[in-house]
Protein backbone atom coordinates (compact mmCIF):
# COMPACT_ATOMS: atom_id res chain seq x y z
CA UNK A 1 0.00 0.00 0.00
CA UNK A 2 3.05 2.27 0.96
CA UNK A 3 4.18 2.30 -2.48
CA UNK A 4 0.84 2.38 -4.17
CA UNK A 5 0.36 6.01 -2.26
CA UNK A 6 4.17 7.25 -3.23
CA UNK A 7 3.89 6.49 -6.49
CA UNK A 8 0.59 8.05 -6.83
CA UNK A 9 1.24 11.36 -4.76
CA UNK A 10 4.81 11.46 -6.05
CA UNK A 11 2.75 12.97 -9.34
CA UNK A 12 -0.45 14.07 -7.60
CA UNK A 13 0.17 15.53 -4.08
CA UNK A 14 -3.01 17.42 -4.29
CA UNK A 15 -5.12 14.12 -4.07
CA UNK A 16 -7.88 14.57 -1.59
CA UNK A 17 -7.47 11.65 0.64
CA UNK A 18 -11.26 10.31 -0.67
CA UNK A 19 -9.83 10.03 -4.01
CA UNK A 20 -6.63 8.58 -2.99
CA UNK A 21 -8.59 5.86 -1.06
CA UNK A 22 -10.95 4.73 -3.65
CA UNK A 23 -9.04 4.92 -6.76
CA UNK A 24 -6.28 2.64 -4.68
CA UNK A 25 -9.25 0.30 -3.39
CA UNK A 26 -9.09 1.16 -0.06
CA UNK A 27 -10.44 3.36 2.53
CA UNK A 28 -9.47 6.93 3.78
CA UNK A 29 -8.42 5.85 7.50
CA UNK A 30 -6.06 3.43 5.89
CA UNK A 31 -4.59 6.06 3.11
CA UNK A 32 -4.67 8.93 5.64
CA UNK A 33 -2.47 6.73 8.31
CA UNK A 34 -0.21 5.52 6.08
CA UNK A 35 0.79 9.48 5.16
CA UNK A 36 0.89 10.59 8.50
CA UNK A 37 3.44 7.29 9.22
CA UNK A 38 5.43 7.84 6.05
CA UNK A 39 5.74 11.73 7.36
CA UNK A 40 6.76 10.66 10.26
CA UNK A 41 8.97 8.60 9.19
CA UNK A 42 10.76 10.93 6.65
CA UNK A 43 9.87 8.74 3.88
CA UNK A 44 7.61 12.08 2.78
CA UNK A 45 9.96 14.41 3.06
CA UNK A 46 7.83 17.50 1.85
CA UNK A 47 5.45 18.74 -0.83
CA UNK A 48 6.46 21.21 -3.46
CA UNK A 49 4.76 22.22 -6.86
CA UNK A 50 6.53 21.99 -9.73
CA UNK A 51 6.67 25.87 -11.21
CA UNK A 52 7.59 26.73 -15.19
CA UNK A 53 9.10 29.97 -13.99
CA UNK A 54 10.15 31.08 -17.42
CA UNK A 55 6.33 31.50 -17.77
CA UNK A 56 6.69 34.18 -15.10
CA UNK A 57 7.84 37.81 -14.82
CA UNK A 58 10.05 36.31 -11.61
CA UNK A 59 13.64 36.21 -13.18
CA UNK A 60 15.53 33.46 -11.82
CA UNK A 61 18.68 31.27 -12.69
CA UNK A 62 19.78 27.87 -11.94
CA UNK A 63 22.76 26.32 -11.97
CA UNK A 64 23.80 22.75 -11.91
CA UNK A 65 27.91 23.31 -10.26
CA UNK A 66 30.15 20.37 -10.24
CA UNK A 67 32.22 20.52 -6.99
CA UNK A 68 35.61 18.52 -6.52
CA UNK A 69 36.73 18.50 -2.78
CA UNK A 70 39.29 16.25 -0.29
CA UNK A 71 37.39 14.69 1.92
CA UNK A 72 38.23 15.44 5.46
CA UNK A 73 39.52 12.39 7.65
CA UNK A 74 37.53 10.68 9.82
CA UNK A 75 33.90 12.79 8.30
CA UNK A 76 34.39 11.44 4.94
CA UNK A 77 31.62 13.58 2.68
CA UNK A 78 28.78 14.42 4.96
CA UNK A 79 30.74 17.04 7.03
CA UNK A 80 31.60 18.45 3.66
CA UNK A 81 28.08 17.90 2.32
CA UNK A 82 26.97 19.63 5.47
CA UNK A 83 28.26 22.90 4.88
CA UNK A 84 27.13 22.79 1.28
CA UNK A 85 23.91 22.45 1.96
CA UNK A 86 23.41 24.70 4.35
CA UNK A 87 23.80 27.63 2.60
CA UNK A 88 20.10 28.98 1.67
CA UNK A 89 20.46 29.40 -1.88
CA UNK A 90 21.75 26.06 -2.18
CA UNK A 91 18.52 23.66 -3.87
CA UNK A 92 19.99 20.19 -4.29
CA UNK A 93 23.25 18.73 -3.04
CA UNK A 94 24.46 15.30 -4.27
CA UNK A 95 27.03 13.11 -3.63
CA UNK A 96 27.81 11.57 -7.47
CA UNK A 97 30.26 8.94 -8.96
CA UNK A 98 32.38 9.87 -11.81
CA UNK A 99 34.80 12.65 -12.68
CA UNK A 100 33.91 15.12 -9.24
CA UNK A 101 32.64 14.58 -6.30
CA UNK A 102 29.41 16.83 -5.52
CA UNK A 103 26.75 17.97 -7.80
CA UNK A 104 25.09 20.93 -6.40
CA UNK A 105 22.24 22.69 -7.27
CA UNK A 106 21.42 26.49 -6.80
CA UNK A 107 19.37 28.82 -7.61
CA UNK A 108 19.57 32.66 -7.80
CA UNK A 109 18.14 36.12 -8.95
CA UNK A 110 20.84 36.99 -11.52
CA UNK A 111 23.71 35.39 -12.82
CA UNK A 112 25.80 37.60 -10.88
CA UNK A 113 24.31 37.03 -7.24
CA UNK A 114 25.42 32.95 -8.53
CA UNK A 115 28.47 33.67 -10.09
CA UNK A 116 29.24 35.81 -6.51
CA UNK A 117 28.21 32.55 -4.45
CA UNK A 118 30.68 30.57 -6.51
CA UNK A 119 33.33 32.93 -6.41
CA UNK A 120 32.71 34.15 -2.09
CA UNK A 121 31.34 31.05 -0.52
CA UNK A 122 31.97 28.11 -2.19
CA UNK A 123 35.50 27.92 -4.22
CA UNK A 124 37.04 29.34 -0.90
CA UNK A 125 36.25 26.53 0.99
CA UNK A 126 39.40 24.62 2.21
CA UNK A 127 37.79 21.53 1.17
CA UNK A 128 37.03 22.33 -1.95
CA UNK A 129 39.77 21.18 -4.77
CA UNK A 130 37.77 23.17 -7.74
CA UNK A 131 34.25 24.03 -8.95
CA UNK A 132 32.69 24.11 -12.75
CA UNK A 133 29.52 26.18 -12.90
CA UNK A 134 26.32 25.28 -15.71
CA UNK A 135 24.07 27.51 -15.93
CA UNK A 136 20.72 26.32 -16.91
CA UNK A 137 19.38 27.78 -20.26
CA UNK A 138 16.29 26.11 -20.56
CA UNK A 139 14.07 23.63 -18.45
CA UNK A 140 12.36 20.57 -20.83
CA UNK A 141 11.32 18.17 -18.76
CA UNK A 142 11.44 18.46 -14.51
CA UNK A 143 9.96 15.50 -12.40
CA UNK A 144 9.15 13.72 -14.96
CA UNK A 145 6.68 16.66 -16.67
CA UNK A 146 7.44 17.89 -19.96
CA UNK A 147 7.19 21.52 -19.73
CA UNK A 148 7.27 22.58 -23.24
CA UNK A 149 4.30 20.62 -24.84
CA UNK A 150 0.43 20.77 -24.12
CA UNK A 151 -1.34 17.32 -24.31
CA UNK A 152 -4.57 17.23 -26.93
CA UNK A 153 -6.61 14.42 -27.85
CA UNK A 154 -5.78 13.12 -31.21
CA UNK A 155 -7.54 9.92 -31.37
CA UNK A 156 -9.55 9.83 -34.13
CA UNK A 157 -13.20 7.81 -34.86
CA UNK A 158 -12.79 4.23 -35.05
CA UNK A 159 -15.23 1.67 -35.05
CA UNK A 160 -14.65 -0.31 -31.77
CA UNK B 1 -26.30 -1.05 -65.96
CA UNK B 2 -25.89 -4.48 -63.18
CA UNK B 3 -26.05 -4.02 -59.68
CA UNK B 4 -22.22 -3.66 -58.86
CA UNK B 5 -22.19 -4.57 -55.46
CA UNK B 6 -22.39 -7.98 -53.69
CA UNK B 7 -25.53 -9.28 -51.97
CA UNK B 8 -23.23 -10.17 -48.86
CA UNK B 9 -21.65 -7.31 -48.09
CA UNK B 10 -24.55 -4.52 -48.72
CA UNK B 11 -27.04 -6.70 -46.39
CA UNK B 12 -24.31 -5.93 -43.33
CA UNK B 13 -25.22 -3.34 -41.33
CA UNK B 14 -22.33 -0.75 -40.63
CA UNK B 15 -21.31 -0.59 -36.87
CA UNK B 16 -23.97 1.76 -34.77
CA UNK B 17 -20.81 3.34 -33.10
CA UNK B 18 -19.75 6.40 -35.39
CA UNK B 19 -22.51 8.67 -35.66
CA UNK B 20 -22.54 9.54 -31.54
CA UNK B 21 -18.87 10.51 -32.61
CA UNK B 22 -19.70 12.30 -35.86
CA UNK B 23 -21.98 14.65 -33.45
CA UNK B 24 -19.12 15.28 -30.82
CA UNK B 25 -16.26 15.95 -32.70
CA UNK B 26 -18.71 19.22 -33.94
CA UNK B 27 -19.89 20.00 -30.16
CA UNK B 28 -17.72 22.11 -28.34
CA UNK B 29 -16.76 21.31 -24.78
CA UNK B 30 -17.98 18.04 -25.30
CA UNK B 31 -16.22 15.53 -23.65
CA UNK B 32 -16.32 11.66 -24.85
CA UNK B 33 -15.99 8.54 -23.05
CA UNK B 34 -16.82 6.23 -26.30
CA UNK B 35 -12.97 5.57 -27.12
CA UNK B 36 -12.06 2.22 -27.49
CA UNK B 37 -8.25 2.90 -27.69
CA UNK B 38 -5.80 3.58 -24.60
CA UNK B 39 -5.22 6.99 -24.31
CA UNK B 40 -0.98 6.26 -23.57
CA UNK B 41 1.16 7.10 -26.13
CA UNK B 42 3.19 4.07 -26.79
CA UNK B 43 6.16 3.81 -24.35
CA UNK B 44 9.27 5.74 -25.74
CA UNK B 45 11.54 2.96 -25.88
CA UNK B 46 9.22 0.67 -28.56
CA UNK B 47 8.77 4.25 -30.66
CA UNK B 48 12.50 4.56 -30.48
CA UNK B 49 12.94 0.77 -32.00
CA UNK B 50 10.38 1.74 -34.73
CA UNK B 51 12.67 4.76 -35.81
CA UNK B 52 15.95 2.86 -35.27
CA UNK B 53 14.42 0.36 -37.57
CA UNK B 54 13.50 2.74 -40.18
CA UNK B 55 17.18 4.41 -39.93
CA UNK B 56 18.77 1.22 -40.47
CA UNK B 57 17.03 0.83 -43.43
CA UNK B 58 14.50 -1.67 -42.80
CA UNK B 59 12.03 -0.84 -44.85
CA UNK B 60 11.33 -4.19 -46.91
CA UNK B 61 8.84 -6.62 -46.54
CA UNK B 62 9.37 -9.41 -43.61
CA UNK B 63 8.71 -13.30 -44.54
CA UNK B 64 4.69 -13.60 -44.62
CA UNK B 65 4.11 -15.23 -40.98
CA UNK B 66 6.10 -12.28 -39.79
CA UNK B 67 9.43 -12.10 -38.19
CA UNK B 68 11.22 -15.09 -36.69
CA UNK B 69 12.77 -13.12 -34.41
CA UNK B 70 9.01 -11.65 -32.79
CA UNK B 71 7.45 -14.67 -33.24
CA UNK B 72 9.78 -16.28 -31.32
CA UNK B 73 9.11 -13.96 -28.28
CA UNK B 74 5.49 -14.18 -29.32
CA UNK B 75 5.92 -17.77 -27.91
CA UNK B 76 8.02 -16.63 -24.77
CA UNK B 77 5.99 -14.47 -24.19
CA UNK B 78 2.85 -17.08 -24.07
CA UNK B 79 4.67 -19.35 -22.26
CA UNK B 80 5.27 -16.71 -19.67
CA UNK B 81 1.78 -14.82 -19.10
CA UNK B 82 -0.14 -18.25 -19.72
CA UNK B 83 1.68 -21.20 -19.46
CA UNK B 84 1.05 -22.32 -22.87
CA UNK B 85 3.69 -23.15 -25.56
CA UNK B 86 3.30 -22.56 -29.55
CA UNK B 87 6.01 -23.07 -31.87
CA UNK B 88 7.04 -19.77 -33.29
CA UNK B 89 8.19 -21.83 -36.92
CA UNK B 90 4.25 -23.16 -37.40
CA UNK B 91 1.95 -22.56 -35.15
CA UNK B 92 2.09 -18.29 -34.64
CA UNK B 93 0.98 -15.64 -37.29
CA UNK B 94 2.01 -12.11 -36.98
CA UNK B 95 -0.91 -10.16 -38.20
CA UNK B 96 -2.32 -6.63 -38.84
CA UNK B 97 -3.94 -5.91 -35.57
CA UNK B 98 -5.95 -8.68 -33.71
CA UNK B 99 -8.89 -7.84 -36.00
CA UNK B 100 -7.55 -9.47 -39.35
CA UNK B 101 -6.78 -12.57 -37.22
CA UNK B 102 -10.34 -12.87 -36.41
CA UNK B 103 -11.18 -12.53 -40.28
CA UNK B 104 -8.76 -14.60 -41.64
CA UNK B 105 -9.25 -17.71 -38.95
CA UNK B 106 -13.29 -17.51 -39.61
CA UNK B 107 -12.29 -17.94 -43.68
CA UNK B 108 -9.70 -20.65 -42.88
CA UNK B 109 -12.31 -22.77 -40.30
CA UNK B 110 -15.80 -22.31 -42.24
CA UNK B 111 -17.71 -24.04 -44.70
CA UNK B 112 -21.14 -22.72 -45.87
CA UNK B 113 -23.63 -23.21 -43.17
CA UNK B 114 -21.43 -23.82 -40.13
CA UNK B 115 -23.12 -22.14 -37.67
CA UNK B 116 -20.65 -19.92 -35.21
CA UNK B 117 -21.52 -18.84 -31.66
CA UNK B 118 -21.14 -15.27 -30.84
CA UNK B 119 -21.68 -14.05 -27.72
CA UNK B 120 -22.93 -10.87 -27.19
CA UNK B 121 -22.67 -7.95 -26.39
CA UNK B 122 -19.35 -8.29 -27.83
CA UNK B 123 -17.04 -6.01 -30.31
CA UNK B 124 -18.75 -5.57 -33.43
CA UNK B 125 -16.28 -7.45 -35.99
CA UNK B 126 -17.36 -11.00 -35.08
CA UNK B 127 -20.73 -11.48 -36.82
CA UNK B 128 -19.75 -9.45 -40.69
CA UNK B 129 -16.46 -11.62 -40.14
CA UNK B 130 -18.66 -14.79 -39.94
CA UNK B 131 -20.92 -13.99 -42.61
CA UNK B 132 -18.26 -12.83 -44.94
CA UNK B 133 -16.30 -16.12 -44.43
CA UNK B 134 -19.85 -17.82 -45.32
CA UNK B 135 -21.11 -19.04 -42.05
CA UNK B 136 -24.05 -18.48 -40.05
CA UNK B 137 -23.79 -16.43 -36.89
CA UNK B 138 -25.56 -17.84 -33.86
CA UNK B 139 -26.03 -15.22 -31.24
CA UNK B 140 -25.76 -16.20 -27.68
CA UNK B 141 -26.97 -13.19 -25.46
CA UNK B 142 -25.23 -12.76 -22.43
CA UNK B 143 -26.73 -11.54 -19.05
CA UNK B 144 -26.05 -9.08 -16.46
CA UNK B 145 -27.39 -11.69 -13.27
CA UNK B 146 -24.27 -13.87 -14.84
CA UNK B 147 -21.98 -10.21 -14.77
CA UNK B 148 -22.01 -11.01 -18.83
CA UNK B 149 -20.02 -14.56 -18.43
CA UNK B 150 -20.78 -17.45 -20.74
CA UNK B 151 -22.41 -20.03 -18.77
CA UNK B 152 -22.19 -23.79 -19.45
CA UNK B 153 -26.04 -23.81 -19.74
CA UNK B 154 -26.08 -20.78 -22.63
CA UNK B 155 -23.44 -22.27 -24.59
CA UNK B 156 -25.27 -26.37 -24.49
CA UNK B 157 -28.72 -24.19 -25.72
CA UNK B 158 -26.64 -22.57 -28.51
CA UNK B 159 -25.25 -25.59 -29.99
CA UNK B 160 -26.32 -27.65 -32.81
CA UNK B 161 -24.95 -30.36 -35.20
CA UNK B 162 -23.80 -27.14 -37.43
CA UNK B 163 -21.99 -25.61 -34.78
CA UNK B 164 -18.32 -24.95 -35.85
CA UNK B 165 -16.59 -22.28 -33.80
CA UNK B 166 -17.58 -20.48 -30.75
CA UNK B 167 -16.06 -17.09 -30.17
CA UNK B 168 -15.20 -16.37 -26.62
CA UNK B 169 -14.59 -12.45 -26.26
CA UNK B 170 -12.71 -11.95 -22.88
CA UNK B 171 -11.91 -9.73 -21.58
CA UNK B 172 -14.53 -8.12 -23.17
CA UNK B 173 -15.29 -5.12 -24.75
CA UNK B 174 -18.05 -3.73 -24.56
CA UNK B 175 -18.73 -4.73 -20.67
CA UNK B 176 -15.37 -5.55 -19.69
CA UNK B 177 -16.76 -9.35 -18.02
CA UNK B 178 -13.94 -11.53 -17.42
CA UNK B 179 -14.12 -15.17 -17.36
CA UNK B 180 -12.01 -16.82 -14.50
CA UNK B 181 -10.69 -20.41 -14.75
CA UNK B 182 -14.17 -22.36 -13.15
CA UNK B 183 -15.91 -20.68 -16.06
CA UNK B 184 -13.54 -21.86 -18.56
CA UNK B 185 -13.35 -25.32 -17.44
CA UNK B 186 -17.58 -25.73 -17.58
CA UNK B 187 -17.12 -24.33 -21.18
CA UNK B 188 -14.01 -26.65 -22.01
CA UNK B 189 -16.16 -29.75 -21.20
CA UNK B 190 -19.02 -28.88 -23.50
CA UNK B 191 -16.59 -27.55 -26.35
CA UNK B 192 -14.46 -31.07 -25.96
CA UNK B 193 -17.34 -33.59 -25.76
CA UNK B 194 -19.33 -31.74 -28.84
CA UNK B 195 -15.97 -31.57 -30.62
CA UNK B 196 -16.21 -27.89 -31.40
CA UNK B 197 -13.52 -25.23 -32.30
CA UNK B 198 -12.84 -22.10 -30.24
CA UNK B 199 -11.60 -18.56 -31.18
CA UNK B 200 -10.61 -17.14 -27.99
CA UNK B 201 -9.92 -13.31 -28.52
CA UNK B 202 -8.32 -12.45 -25.77
CA UNK B 203 -7.07 -8.96 -26.68
CA UNK B 204 -7.34 -7.19 -23.44
CA UNK B 205 -5.68 -10.26 -21.54
CA UNK B 206 -3.18 -7.62 -20.22
CA UNK B 207 -6.24 -5.44 -18.75
CA UNK B 208 -7.15 -8.10 -16.25
CA UNK B 209 -7.56 -6.63 -12.35
CA UNK B 210 -8.68 -10.03 -11.05
CA UNK B 211 -5.71 -12.02 -10.88
CA UNK B 212 -3.77 -12.76 -13.76
CA UNK B 213 -5.69 -14.01 -17.13
CA UNK B 214 -6.05 -17.42 -17.53
CA UNK B 215 -6.86 -18.69 -21.51
CA UNK B 216 -8.38 -21.44 -22.46
CA UNK B 217 -5.92 -23.10 -24.57
CA UNK B 218 -4.18 -23.76 -21.41
CA UNK B 219 -6.63 -26.09 -20.09
CA UNK B 220 -6.21 -29.52 -21.34
CA UNK B 221 -7.20 -30.87 -24.75
CA UNK B 222 -8.22 -27.26 -25.24
CA UNK B 223 -5.06 -26.29 -27.34
CA UNK B 224 -5.50 -28.58 -30.29
CA UNK B 225 -8.92 -26.70 -31.33
CA UNK B 226 -8.28 -23.52 -29.98
CA UNK B 227 -7.02 -20.14 -32.13
CA UNK B 228 -6.05 -17.77 -29.63
CA UNK B 229 -5.93 -14.21 -30.99
CA UNK B 230 -3.64 -11.01 -29.67
CA UNK B 231 -1.84 -8.24 -30.26
CA UNK B 232 -0.17 -5.14 -29.21
CA UNK B 233 -3.07 -2.43 -29.28
CA UNK B 234 -4.27 -2.26 -26.20
CA UNK B 235 -1.07 -3.65 -23.85
CA UNK B 236 0.79 -1.85 -25.09
CA UNK B 237 -1.12 1.25 -26.37
CA UNK B 238 -0.07 0.23 -29.96
CA UNK B 239 -3.47 0.64 -31.85
CA UNK B 240 -1.97 2.80 -34.79
CA UNK B 241 1.07 0.18 -35.26
CA UNK B 242 -1.48 -2.26 -36.76
CA UNK B 243 -0.23 -5.46 -35.18
CA UNK B 244 -1.37 -8.77 -33.69
CA UNK B 245 -0.73 -12.42 -34.00
CA UNK B 246 -2.96 -15.73 -34.00
CA UNK B 247 -1.92 -18.88 -32.66
CA UNK B 248 -3.26 -22.45 -32.97
CA UNK B 249 -2.60 -25.76 -34.48
CA UNK B 250 -0.23 -25.89 -37.12
CA UNK B 251 -2.87 -26.90 -39.65
CA UNK B 252 -5.14 -24.07 -39.39
CA UNK B 253 -2.59 -21.43 -39.34
CA UNK B 254 -1.08 -22.99 -42.65
CA UNK B 255 -4.44 -22.14 -44.17
CA UNK B 256 -4.69 -18.93 -42.23
CA UNK B 257 -1.13 -18.03 -43.31
CA UNK B 258 -2.57 -18.69 -47.73
CA UNK B 259 -5.07 -16.01 -46.74
CA UNK B 260 -2.50 -13.86 -44.87
CA UNK B 261 -0.13 -14.10 -47.84
CA UNK B 262 -2.85 -13.54 -50.76
CA UNK B 263 -4.17 -10.62 -49.28
CA UNK B 264 -2.14 -9.07 -46.90
CA UNK B 265 1.84 -9.97 -47.58
CA UNK B 266 2.96 -9.44 -44.58
CA UNK B 267 2.15 -7.01 -41.28
CA UNK B 268 4.29 -3.99 -40.94
CA UNK B 269 8.16 -4.31 -40.66
CA UNK B 270 8.58 -1.25 -38.55
CA UNK B 271 5.77 -2.70 -36.65
CA UNK B 272 7.23 -5.92 -36.38
CA UNK B 273 10.60 -4.33 -34.81
CA UNK B 274 8.77 -2.15 -32.52
CA UNK B 275 6.94 -5.22 -31.37
CA UNK B 276 9.98 -6.90 -30.70
CA UNK B 277 11.22 -4.59 -28.13
CA UNK B 278 7.78 -4.43 -26.65
CA UNK B 279 7.80 -7.89 -25.72
CA UNK B 280 11.39 -7.87 -24.49
CA UNK B 281 11.58 -4.56 -21.79
CA UNK B 282 7.93 -3.78 -21.90
CA UNK B 283 6.46 -5.57 -18.93
CA UNK B 284 6.88 -2.57 -16.71
CA UNK B 285 4.98 -0.60 -18.85
CA UNK B 286 2.15 -2.68 -19.59
CA UNK B 287 1.95 -2.98 -15.37
CA UNK B 288 2.06 0.67 -14.98
CA UNK B 289 -1.11 1.31 -17.33
CA UNK B 290 -3.08 -1.67 -15.85
CA UNK B 291 -2.17 0.08 -12.37
CA UNK B 292 -3.67 3.23 -14.00
CA UNK B 293 -6.36 2.14 -15.64
CA UNK B 294 -7.78 -0.71 -12.52
CA UNK B 295 -7.57 2.94 -10.74
CA UNK B 296 -9.71 4.99 -12.68
CA UNK B 297 -11.93 1.89 -12.69
CA UNK B 298 -12.64 1.87 -8.70
CA UNK B 299 -12.90 5.59 -9.38
CA UNK B 300 -15.64 4.83 -11.81
CA UNK B 301 -17.47 2.30 -10.04
CA UNK B 302 -17.56 4.40 -6.74
CA UNK B 303 -19.16 7.53 -8.57
CA UNK B 304 -21.78 5.24 -9.88
CA UNK B 305 -22.89 3.51 -6.55
CA UNK B 306 -22.80 7.50 -5.32
CA UNK B 307 -25.23 8.30 -8.16
CA UNK B 308 -27.41 4.85 -7.03
CA UNK B 309 -26.47 3.48 -10.68
CA UNK B 310 -27.06 -0.57 -11.03
CA UNK B 311 -23.33 -1.85 -12.38
CA UNK B 312 -21.69 -5.05 -11.85
CA UNK B 313 -18.38 -5.07 -10.92
CA UNK B 314 -15.90 -5.65 -14.17
CA UNK B 315 -12.69 -7.04 -14.03
CA UNK B 316 -11.16 -6.49 -17.41
CA UNK B 317 -10.42 -4.25 -20.16
CA UNK B 318 -11.13 -0.60 -20.02
CA UNK B 319 -15.07 -0.03 -20.35
CA UNK B 320 -17.72 0.04 -17.42
CA UNK B 321 -21.83 -1.06 -18.77
CA UNK B 322 -23.89 0.28 -15.96
CA UNK B 323 -27.78 -0.36 -16.22
CA UNK B 324 -30.27 2.67 -17.18
CA UNK B 325 -33.38 0.52 -17.66
CA UNK B 326 -34.53 2.57 -14.18
CA UNK B 327 -35.05 5.15 -16.51
CA UNK B 328 -37.62 4.18 -18.93
CA UNK B 329 -35.64 4.87 -21.87
CA UNK B 330 -33.64 2.81 -24.42
CA UNK B 331 -29.87 2.97 -24.97
CA UNK B 332 -29.96 5.37 -27.99
CA UNK B 333 -32.61 7.32 -25.98
CA UNK B 334 -30.37 7.76 -23.30
CA UNK B 335 -27.16 8.63 -25.08
CA UNK B 336 -28.45 10.81 -27.23
CA UNK B 337 -29.73 12.95 -24.73
CA UNK B 338 -26.98 13.08 -22.56
CA UNK B 339 -24.90 13.87 -25.47
CA UNK B 340 -27.60 16.70 -26.28
CA UNK B 341 -27.93 17.84 -23.03
CA UNK B 342 -24.58 17.38 -20.78
CA UNK B 343 -22.54 17.13 -23.63
CA UNK B 344 -21.13 13.67 -22.82
CA UNK B 345 -21.02 11.15 -25.20
CA UNK B 346 -21.27 7.34 -24.14
CA UNK B 347 -22.09 4.84 -26.41
CA UNK B 348 -25.50 2.88 -26.46
CA UNK B 349 -25.03 -0.99 -25.46
CA UNK B 350 -27.32 -1.80 -28.42
CA UNK B 351 -24.18 -1.23 -30.40
CA UNK B 352 -23.05 -4.38 -29.31
CA UNK B 353 -25.92 -5.96 -30.09
CA UNK B 354 -29.71 -6.76 -29.53
CA UNK B 355 -28.93 -7.88 -25.80
CA UNK B 356 -26.93 -4.28 -24.81
CA UNK B 357 -30.63 -2.26 -24.49
CA UNK B 358 -30.54 -1.13 -21.50
CA UNK B 359 -26.93 -0.60 -20.73
CA UNK B 360 -24.14 2.04 -21.94
CA UNK B 361 -20.59 1.39 -22.66
CA UNK B 362 -18.14 3.91 -20.42
CA UNK B 363 -15.00 3.86 -21.72
CA UNK B 364 -12.17 4.58 -18.98
CA UNK B 365 -9.44 5.14 -21.49
CA UNK B 366 -9.63 8.89 -20.52
CA UNK B 367 -7.21 10.84 -18.13
CA UNK B 368 -8.98 11.05 -14.45
CA UNK B 369 -9.63 14.94 -14.78
CA UNK B 370 -11.44 14.56 -17.86
CA UNK B 371 -13.50 11.14 -16.29
CA UNK B 372 -14.35 13.62 -12.95
CA UNK B 373 -15.82 16.01 -15.54
CA UNK B 374 -17.77 13.71 -17.09
CA UNK B 375 -19.04 11.71 -13.59
CA UNK B 376 -20.36 15.16 -12.52
CA UNK B 377 -22.04 16.03 -15.94
CA UNK B 378 -23.52 12.52 -15.37
CA UNK B 379 -24.64 12.55 -11.82
CA UNK B 380 -26.65 15.64 -12.95
CA UNK B 381 -27.99 14.12 -15.97
CA UNK B 382 -29.38 11.36 -13.77
CA UNK B 383 -31.18 13.45 -10.62
CA UNK B 384 -32.94 15.07 -13.66
CA UNK B 385 -34.01 12.39 -14.92
CA UNK B 386 -35.52 11.32 -12.32
CA UNK B 387 -37.08 14.38 -11.11
CA UNK B 388 -38.66 14.07 -14.00
CA UNK B 389 -39.70 10.29 -12.98
CA UNK B 390 -41.09 11.30 -9.81
CA UNK B 391 -43.45 13.94 -11.52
Amino acid sequence: MREKILTYIEKNSRVSLKDLAILLGTDEVTVANEIVEMEKEHIICGYHTLIDWDKTTEEKVTALIEVKVTPQRGQGFDKIAERLYNYPEVDCVYLVSGGYDFMVMIEGKTMRSVAQFVSDKLSPQECVLSTATHFILKKYKDHGSVMVRSSKDERQLVTL
Amino acid sequence: MRNPLSETIVNIKPSGIRKFFDIVSEMKDAISLGVGEPDFDTPWHVRDEGIYSLEKGRTFYTSNAGLMELKEEISKYLDRRIGVHYNPKNEIIVTVGGSEGIDIAMRAMLDPGDEVLIPQPSYVSYEPCCLLAGGKPVIIELKAENEFRLTKQELLDAITDKTKLLVLPFPNNPTGAIMEKEDLEAIAEVIIEKDIFVLTDEIYSELSYKGDHVSITSLPGMQERTILINGFSKAYAMTGWRLGYACGPKEIIEQMLKIHQFAIMCAPTTSQYAAVEAMRNGDKDVAQMREAYNQRRRYLMHAFKEMGLECFEPFGAFYVFPCIKEFGMTSEEFATRFLEEEKVAVVPGTAFGDCGEGFLRISYAYSLDNLKVALNRMAHFVDRLRQEQKK
